[in-house]
């Protein structure tokens, strides 16, 4: 018989996504049509929701494969945010600011052939090509809670490996303390990166980093794949971090570059705003983002605006059990 | 067309254009149609509404002026009022969808975030500047009617700032606000001078 000892960090028992219905309710909607009546304020309305007349980016998608992995089975009854949500709703300001701008600005985007270069502090440096990443390691299904700094969070089946597992490939040296991460840069087929007003004044390419340790943590993904495909693009494709503990902005997307550093690496949004953001960003109900409450959180599934789904913000997001200790002594109000 | 019929029309247009969106809103966000987060959306849909009517609105008057056809104030007190409307929406979707009706919450919010206490306190201004709006008021008011309306020019800065400071980097549509309000308040630079300077008198 097999016996379950259930983690803090799995939810319990759940209504589970009809994701039929909500399909369902856009095919209605497209079929009614919707005339953006006050054209004043129609860029306010998400472009995904304009359906009918004006839908256009039905026309070229990007085409995303399935992959094999390792079920997750410890977290399947999380409730988990419809696919076509967690598509549509991304904050990759290389493909515009606004959230609906990634699945409209990002379908063409080229991800084979890719590099993903491991270098600096180890012994064995490696590139990793595009077939690589999906081969090179045993692909696994992880089921996690990602939290937003904005307050909002949804549950993702990511596909992945462990960083560690990469890692111990290139054998760091003791000099290695950090692990900086680098997005791709090519304004050429990432609009953001070409305008400013698309890209909203941030520096490129994004930056990232971690501790060793936290990179070595096994909750810290490389996720290729979500939903049992491939990545698509408006998610990071072909590759990205996913660190579950941590506001989404470190999870940094499309990586071309890993380099392991003696000191701590500059970050993006620390640049921009270090008191709003800081190196750590580990979620933290207890402090709040100068701008916002962080202790509760709006949980994004189903349901539209009627739903009650005001949760209350876990330390570490509730994966305080496997990485608490990571922070052991340190005053985490001030490493926010 | 006699100016009755044109202010007819406006007005008419003024209706459906503006409650036509709202009716649109609320029906795709119940139906989860409105994007993957359907309450960041209607907040943003109605506050840049707001913003927007506040805009109209006062273009009205350099509008008059400039065509020399009086008759077009008559629609403003409308435009004023549905900028009301949607500032009304704007407060209640982030009371009832965002912070879901958890009063410690919302209060906190309002004192604790600048951005939000900057507009509050446009929506209280504006609040009193749409109970006064009533004919028979108007008139009791007298002079002093104009002088709380003219208040109306600090409301709008104030929306701009609270656009402005709500943003986390997207600083162009927010810049873009504020020179079309610069422009606007331009147009009224002596009267604003004047009201200004009795301040400090």
């Amino acid at each position: 018989m097999l016996i379950k000892i259930p983690q803090k960090n799995h939810l319990n028992d759940s209504n589970v996504t009809k994701e039929s219905i909500y399909l369902e309710r856009r095919s209605l909607l497209k079929k009614m049509g919707f005339l953006g009546a006050g054209a004043l304020m129609s860029s306010a309305i998400p472009q995904n929701a304009k359906a009918g007349f004006f839908s256009d980016h039905d026309d070229s998608t990007f085409e995303t494969k399935p992959l094999n992995y390792i079920k997750d089975t410890l977290n399947q009854a999380l409730l988990k945010t419809p696919e076509q949500k967690v598509i549509s709703h991304n904050n990759f300001y290389e493909f515009g600011t606004k959230k609906d701008q990634p699945i409209e600005l990002a379908q063409d985007f080229e991800v084979e052939p890719w590099q993903l270069k491991v270098s600096g502090e180890c012994n064995h440096p490696i590139t990793l090509d595009y077939d690589d990443l999906t081969k090179m390691f045993p692909l696994e299904e992880r089921i996690y809670r990602l939290r937003c700094v904005e307050a909002w969070s949804m549950v993702i089946p990511w596909i992945g490996f462990s960083l560690a597992n990469l890692l111990k490939k290139v054998i760091p040296n003791s000099r290695a303390k950090y692990v900086a991460f680098e997005t791709l840069y090519d304004p050429e087929q990432m609009p953001g990166q070409a305008s400013r007003r698309l890209g909203g004044g941030i520096k490129y390419p994004y930056v990232e980093g971690l501790r060793i340790d936290e990179a070595m943590n096994p909750l810290t993904l490389m996720s290729v794949g979500l939903y049992g495909k491939t990545l698509p693009p408006q998610n990071g494709a072909p590759i990205r971090l996913v660190v579950p503990w941590k506001y989404g902005f470190k999870s940094i997307k499309s990586i071309v570059g890993i380099k392991l550093l003696e000191h701590q690496p500059p970050t993006t949004w620390n640049k921009l705003a270090s008191k709003e953001y800081g190196f750590y960003a580990n979620v933290n109900p207890n402090h709040d983002h100068p701008r916002w409450s962080q202790a509760s959180e709006r949980h994004i599934t189903t349901g539209g605006l009627f739903s009650r789904n005001r949760i209350a913000t876990l330390p570490f997001n509730g994966y305080g059990e496997e990485v608490a200790d990571l922070y052991r002594g340190m005053d985490l109000s001030k490493h926010y | 067309m006699t100016s009755k019929t044109i202010v007819f029309f406006f007005k008419t247009l003024i209706h459906a254009g503006a409650l036509l969106p709202l009716v649109n809103l609320y029906l795709l966000a119940y139906w989860d149609e409105l994007g993957a987060d359907p309450v960041e959306t209607v907040i943003h849909f109605t506050g840049i509404g707001a913003l927007n009517l506040l805009l109209l609105t006062l273009c009205i008057t350099p509008l008059a002026k400039i065509t020399k056809q009086g008759y077009i104030s008559k629609v403003r007190r409308a435009l004023g009022l549905y900028a009301y409307t949607y500032a009304v929406f704007h407060l209640f979707n982030f009371l009832a969808f965002e912070v879901q009706f958890d009063g410690a919450l919302f209060a906190n919010e309002i004192i604790k975030r600048p951005y939000i206490t900057v507009g509050m306190l446009a929506f209280v201004l504006l609040t009193a500047l749409a109970l006064t709006s009533i004919n028979k008021l108007k008139r009791k008011m007298g002079k002093s009617w104009q002088s709380l309306h003219n208040v109306s020019y600090l409301i709008i800065l104030l929306a701009t700032i609270h656009f402005y400071w709500s943003v986390k980097s997207e600083l162009t549509s927010p810049l873009f606000y504020f020179v079309l309000v610069i422009l606007l308040l331009l147009f009224r630079y002596k009267k604003i001078k004047r009201l200004v300077l009795s301040l400090f008198a």
